[in-house]
Formats: C-alpha cells, sequence, structure tokens
C-alpha cells in the first residue's frame, strides 16, 4: 500500500492507474502460468537467486487446450489467473479481443524490453489493434518441408535437401509434385492431411479469416478461396493420406510409411521422432524451403493480466523470461525455438544439428525460415476456432468424401456461426 | 419435553410466577419440536440450492442475453436465443445423434443385462467372481476407455477394420459414417453398463420369493415359462427404474463421443457432427466458443426434453408395470 505514493510521485501519465512497483525489501510472491514445456524449470530458482524479495510459483499444465480453457473462463470470472500467464498464438485472438484486461506492456515493463529485441513479426503479433502490447513474445515455430529420403528414392525424386528445394517453392509446384508422386508410386500419398497444409497456406496471407473491423472475409478473399481450391484438389488427387493430425491414426501413420511429405514447424522435428520412432531414423529428412516463402505455425507470449497485484514485477519477469540468454536455455533445455534477434544469432542455436535427421543444422536452418516470415497477420476473435474446428473439419468432410464445394459451404456456415 | 419440565420444576422461582403464558423455556421447546426437523435437513436444502437450484435458475438468466465469456457488458436480447436454437439445424442433428445412439444403446443394454442376471442366478460355480467380472467394465476409467475404443475402431489402422478385413468384408469409416459411428459409441456404452444393469437385475430377481417358482415347478412350469410368467413381472418396477437412469444417462451422454472424435480434444463429435450429441453441442458452445448465453439456451431446452421423456417414461412404464393379474 505504501507503494501507491511512489506511483504519485514518480508515475504520472496514463500509467498512473497501475499499481506501482513494490520497494526493494518488500517480499512479492509471484504466479506463473504455462502449458506442456516451456523449459522454464532451471530459470525459476536462478530469478529467485537475482531477486531475493521475489518468491515464483510455477503453476504448470500437460495440454494447450484445457490450460486456454481455463484461461478464458478465468479471465471472464475476473479472478484466478496468474501474474504472468503464457497464451499460445492460436488462442491469442480471443486475449487481443479483451485486451482491456491486460497491462500494455510496453508501458509497464522494464525499458530496455525493446520492440527490436524480437523478430518484427512476432512482435507486432502480440500487439492489439490499437497498439497496445499485450505479449512478449517466448518461442515460434518457423515452418520448413519435412521429406522422407527413402520414399522420395524408390519414387525416383531427389533426395538431397538441397535439390528437393525446387519441389517446394511454391504450393503449385508442391501440389504438381504431389500428382506426380501418386501417380508414380501407384496411389500412395503425398502429405499426411489436407488441414496442415490449409492452415499454412491461410497464416501465409496478408488477411485472414477476419479483416481489422474483425468481419468475416471469406466472402471476399481470393486468398482463402484459391489456398481452398489447392488443396481440395490435391485431396481429389489422391495426395492425402486422410491422417487427422495428432490423431492416433495419424500416429500410427509415422510408422506405417503412410506419407511422404509433411509440413514442419521447428517443434514438428519432435513429434516426427517420437511417433516414427528410431527404427525411421535418418529416413526423415528437412530442409530449408517451404512454399510460398516463409510461415509461422507455434509459438507463445507472456502476459500480465490486470488481475496480477504486481504488475511491474510481473512485466519485469516476463521480460526477463523472454530476454535472448534465457530464450537459448529454454531452447537447449526443451528445444523451444528462440524468436529474439540476438538469440537467434546465438552460436549454441546455429550450431545445433539433429542426427535423426540426417545430422541436419536444424537450428541453423529454422533461423533462415523465420527471417523468411515478412509480416504478422491480424488474428479477429474466433480465428483460433475458425482455423481449429471449422476448417479442419470442413476438409476432413471433403477427405471423407463430401464434395469441395459443399465443404466450402460448411466453413462459411460455421464461421458465420462463429463470429455472430 | 419431559426433560425440560422437569428443568422447570428443579427451579421454585419460574414456578411460584403466576403466569398465564407458558414461560420462554416452555416456549422454547415447544420451537425446539417444531423447528428442529426443518434444521436437522437444511443441509441437504441448502447445499441442493446452491450447487443445484441456483445454477438452474441462474442458467435461465444467463440464456436471455447475448453473453460471450469475459465480456463486460452483456446484451439482454430476450427469447432470442431460444427463437435461434429452435432454428438450428446443428441443434436438432445433435438431438437425432443422441435419441440415435441412447436407443442403440439402451434397448440392447437392458435385453442383455436381464439375460446375464437370469444365466447368474443359475447357482453357477465361483458366482462372485462371474458377478465381479460383470461390474469390471463399469469400474475401469472411462477416459482409459474411449481411448481404447476410439483405437479400435480407427479406420485405418484399427483392429475392428482389420478383423473385417481378415473375414472378407470391407472396412468401415467408423467416424464418416453416422449410423457406423452412433453404433460403435452405442458398443462403448454398453460394454461400461450392462454389467451394472445386469446386477440390479440380479439384486431384484434373488428378492423374488422361491415359493413362487417352487409352487409352478409343482404344476408344471417350465424354466421359461416361469420365466416369463413369475420373473419378468416382478421384475418390472426394477426394470422401470433401470429404463429411467438409462434415459437420463443416455441423453446426457458426452465423454464417449467426445474421445471418440478423431481430432484430438475436438467437440465437432465428427467432420460433419455425425456424432455430436447434444450435451458435446452445450459444451462446444460454452467452452470451446465461449458463447454463455446461447450454451445456457442449449441447456434448458436439454432440460424440458429429459423432463418430458422422462414423463413418457414414467407413464408408459407404470402402465406396462401394471400386471395383468391386478387388471379389474
Amino acid at each position: 500500500m505504501t507503494a501507491l505514493g511512489v506511483a504519485a510521485c514518480g508515475g504520472g501519465g496514463s500509467s498512473s492507474d497501475v499499481p506501482a512497483a513494490a520497494g526493494p525489501n518488500e517480499h512479492v510472491d509471484l504466479t506463473l502460468a504455462t502449458f506442456t514445456e516451456f523449459g522454464y524449470e532451471a530459470l525459476i530458482p536462478e530469478y529467485e537467486r537475482l531477486h531475493p524479495n521475489i518468491t515464483i510459483t510455477h503453476r504448470k499444465t500437460g495440454q494447450g487446450g484445457p490450460y486456454a480453457q481455463d484461461m478464458m473462463t478465468k479471465l471472464a470470472a475476473g479472478s484466478g489467473l496468474a501474474d504472468v500467464q503464457a497464451v499460445e498464438e492460436g488462442h491469442l485472438s480471443d486475449i487481443l479481443d479483451k485486451s482491456s484486461k491486460f497491462n500494455d506492456l510496453a508501458k509497464i515493463g522494464p525499458a530496455d524490453a525493446t520492440a527490436d529485441r524480437w523478430l518484427p513479426w512476432k512482435y507486432d503479433a502480440g500487439k492489439d489493434k490499437d497498439g497496445k502490447l499485450i505479449g512478449y513474445g517466448t518461442d515460434i515455430g518457423p515452418d520448413a518441408m519435412c521429406y522422407r529420403k527413402d520414399l522420395f528414392a524408390a519414387a525416383g525424386l531427389p533426395t538431397d535437401p538441397e535439390a528437393v528445394k525446387s519441389l517446394f517453392s511454391s504450393w503449385d509446384s508442391y501440389f504438381q509434385a504431389g500428382a506426380d508422386y501418386v501417380a508414380k508410386t501407384g496411389g500412395k500419398a503425398w502429405f499426411d492431411s489436407a488441414a496442415q497444409n490449409f492452415n499454412a497456406m491461410v497464416n501465409q496471407l496478408p488477411v485472414g479469416y477476419l479483416d481489422k473491423s474483425d468481419k468475416l472475409t471469406l466472402d471476399t478473399n481470393q486468398g482463402i478461396k484459391d489456398a481452398w481450391a489447392k488443396v481440395t484438389g490435391a485431396v481429389a488427387k489422391g495426395e492425402s493420406a486422410k491422417l487427422t493430425a495428432f490423431s492416433n491414426e495419424w500416429n500410427s501413420g509415422f510408422k506405417q510409411n503412410a506419407f511422404a511429405t509433411k509440413v514442419c514447424p521447428a517443434w514438428m522435428l519432435g513429434v516426427i521422432k517420437e511417433q516414427a520412432g528410431p527404427e525411421n531414423a535418418n529416413k526423415w529428412a528437412v530442409t530449408a524451403a517451404f512454399p510460398g516463402g516463409g510461415g509461422n505455425w507455434g509459438g507463445s507470449y507472456l502476459t500480465v493480466p490486470t488481475q496480477s497485484k504486481h504488475p511491474r514485477e510481473a512485466a519485469e519477469l516476463a521480460a526477463w523470461l523472454t530476454a535472448p540468454e534465457q530464450q537459448i536455455k529454454a531452447f537447449e533445455a526443451k528445444g523451444n525455438f528462440p524468436s529474439q534477434v540476438k538469440a537467434l544469432a546465438s552460436p549454441e542455436l546455429l550450431n545445433s544439428t539433429d542426427a535423426y535427421f540426417g545430422g541436419a543444422k536444424v537450428g541453423e536452418l529454422f533461423a533462415e525460415q523465420a527471417k523468411k516470415v515478412t509480416q504478422a497477420q491480424y488474428k479477429g476473435p474466433g480465428d483460433g476456432q475458425i482455423q481449429d474446428t471449422v476448417a479442419s473439419a470442413a476438409l476432413q468432410a471433403v477427405e471423407q468424401g463430401t464434395s469441395a464445394a459443399d465443404g466450402w459451404q460448411q466453413l462459411v456456415d460455421g464461421a458465420k456461426k462463429l463470429t455472430r | 419435553m419431559t426433560v425440560t419440565d422437569k428443568l422447570a420444576a428443579d427451579h421454585p422461582a419460574e414456578v411460584r410466577t403466576p403466569a398465564p403464558r407458558p414461560g420462554w423455556r416452555d416456549r422454547l421447546a415447544r420451537w425446539d419440536v417444531k423447528a428442529s426437523p426443518y434444521l436437522y435437513v437444511a443441509p441437504f436444502f441448502l447445499v441442493f440450492g446452491v450447487v443445484g437450484l441456483f445454477p438452474l435458475l441462474y442458467t435461465a438468466y444467463v440464456s436471455l442475453f447475448h453473453w460471450k465469456a469475459g465480456d463486460d457488458n452483456p446484451d439482454f436480447i430476450g427469447l432470442d436465443n431460444f427463437k435461434e436454437l429452435f432454428a438450428d439445424a446443428q441443434f436438432w442433428h445433435a438431438l437425432e445423434n443422441t435419441v440415435s445412439i441412447f436407443l442403440l444403446s439402451s434397448i440392447p443394454q437392458i435385453i442383455i443385462a436381464i439375460g446375464l442376471a437370469a444365466l447368474l442366478t443359475t447357482g453357477i460355480r465361483g458366482a462372485t467372481g462371474w458377478r465381479v467380472g460383470i461390474l469390471l467394465p463399469y469400474a475401469a476409467s472411462l477416459v482409459a476407455l474411449g481411448i481404447i475404443f476410439a483405437n479400435l475402431f480407427g479406420p485405418k489402422y484399427g483392429l475392428v477394420n482389420g478383423l473385417l478385413q481378415t473375414i472378407g468384408l470391407s472396412p468401415v469409416d467408423w467416424q464418416a459414417n453416422r449410423l457406423a459411428s452412433h453404433v460403435a459409441i452405442a458398443i462403448m456404452v454398453n460394454w461400461r453398463w450392462t454389467g451394472y444393469n445386469a446386477l440390479i437385475v440380479l439384486a431384484a430377481m434373488q428378492a423374488i420369493p422361491r415359493e413362487l417358482h417352487e409352487a409352478a415347478l409343482i404344476d408344471g412350469a417350465g424354466s421359461v415359462r416361469r420365466f416369463r410368467h413369475i420373473t419378468l413381472p416382478l421384475l418390472k418396477p426394477t426394470l422401470i427404474f433401470v429404463t429411467i437412469t438409462s434415459t437420463i444417462g443416455g441423453l446426457q451422454i458426452f465423454t464417449e463421443p467426445k474421445l471418440f472424435d478423431a481430432m484430438p480434444g475436438s467437440n465437432n463429435g465428427g467432420s460433419t457432427h455425425q456424432f455430436q450429441t447434444v450435451t458435446l453441442y452445450l459444451y462446444q458452445t460454452a467452452f470451446e466458443n465461449f458463447d454463455l448465453g446461447y450454451a445456457s439456451a442449449i441447456a434448458w431446452l436439454l432440460f424440458l426434453i429429459i423432463v418430458v421423456i422422462a414423463l413418457v417414461n414414467y407413464l408408459l412404464t407404470g402402465r406396462l408395470a401394471r400386471t395383468p393379474g391386478r387388471k379389474k
């Protein structure tokens, strides 16, 4: 409470409604909520050592889905959120829509946490429509393409990572190569599921499902219509293994050699290793190419909800956790790919290799892919749900035999219902 | 009363007071008799009020708003949510799915349960072992079962399709085909609940007096005849109970269809909602799309539907339960 006096003297301006920093001797308890693996286990004791007056409670949740649900419920209830709350990129649109319930980190955060720390598109995506900074970027998921060397060789395709790049230069060349592959192999699938490609394609567009006034663009967005036509065309040619991503069948598909290529954000390498298993080591490869340039899929932000009683300390913790040195430590601990410019140039990252993928220099490869992303697409409220529950389901229906036109209608109707 | 009377007598001061109105101790005693029972039953009603009645009424209140989770000022829209719901094809589609899965599960379930119970009363060896055995599926974790069954019914690498193919049949896309998905989910439900119902029926069968069977036996009735004319009529009250509980459970079916979806964590109930039940739709609306007002409307409509079906159920089974002998 004594801190209020300090705010009146030192603060002022538009941030005066935010509780000021506690005194150096005042004890502060902070909570930090994350899901799956952020690689913060060793960092938290380190921060407490550097700040003896701060105690951090780390609430860790297993899965991202239930975590996001819990977060939205607590946001609605007005209490229960952590001081530093992690938000996944896919759920960021829902948070940005309620930005009044989050602190502007550009105002309350430490002065050194400036925009030039981050890749510009990562930093920009953490801002709401009015330019208020809601979250500090943690990891990212730059897109590359993974493929099966043995299956490529059997179909008479090149297998060297440099030689295959031309196949993945555009979505047209990618789906054309797929059609040839299906023909040469007597009907073997080229990719795992239509929804995975479609999501990546929509994410590359300058405008996604919603425009900046939060209106649905489906009727007018030629980019989305083209992506739909290309993907459903590829399904019609038998290029899809029709395996819903992350389902049991999809997991089995890796072991059964069900498909030859896979859209591969940085974190997907770990998924492939786990699902394809040691028996498929060195059969998978990754190359620094992605149809249509660069793309990003996944990654998170650290936010400070207005529910926090110690927003300044929370913002300082969030800034520290996302600083380059700590991002490199998190990368070394759990493989979370860093989003800060300095971290992307660090030798630890650039020299990291992956034996499973033929010893590829994956750190350097994904750092290169991250720089190919040109812009942050604006994501309006409901964007994540449209992608996850409506578009993916509509494409699954097309894979199960619905016509492309009916599937499109399902997408339009579902998106309209979600954004009513 | 006696204790208080005695206490009053021990206090001469109070006895001496000429009191046309009873003393405070008397009044206290009378209140005690009148009010105490209400106090004793109050905890239940308090708990029910907090966790049962209040949510019910508050849900009705929320259903009158366009209320997205986290909204600062939800708009009051009166009955518009209900109007929209009556025109919502997805809701009726979900209701059809629910009823279809319910019929596919409850009917075979009760028939098999009666059969199992009849077998278990025949004095087989190790009866307790068998009884525990049929209850085991019920004790297993529902989530684990859901995941295992979803694996068994996988369209490409599932065990069921593998078996179908080895005996020369064509595989079924259990998730894409609407009826097939209902059958698969009903199998999941039956596997879990049949044993549970069988034990209830078994308990009722064992409560039937032996004399009835013995008398019928002397009259020359065979086992089938005794089953039809003694066991079944006397089982009717139990069967009504089993039917009503499985109706209520069946209309609220949620976990099985949720876990059956190929898309992990999805509440879609299949790519075109082939097996999305009403509860799953309700859950999706509330906790995936955070449309709390509309979800509340669904919840109330589901509540009313369950009340109506339970009433119809009660009237029908009540009529059936009247044994022919008692009819005048």
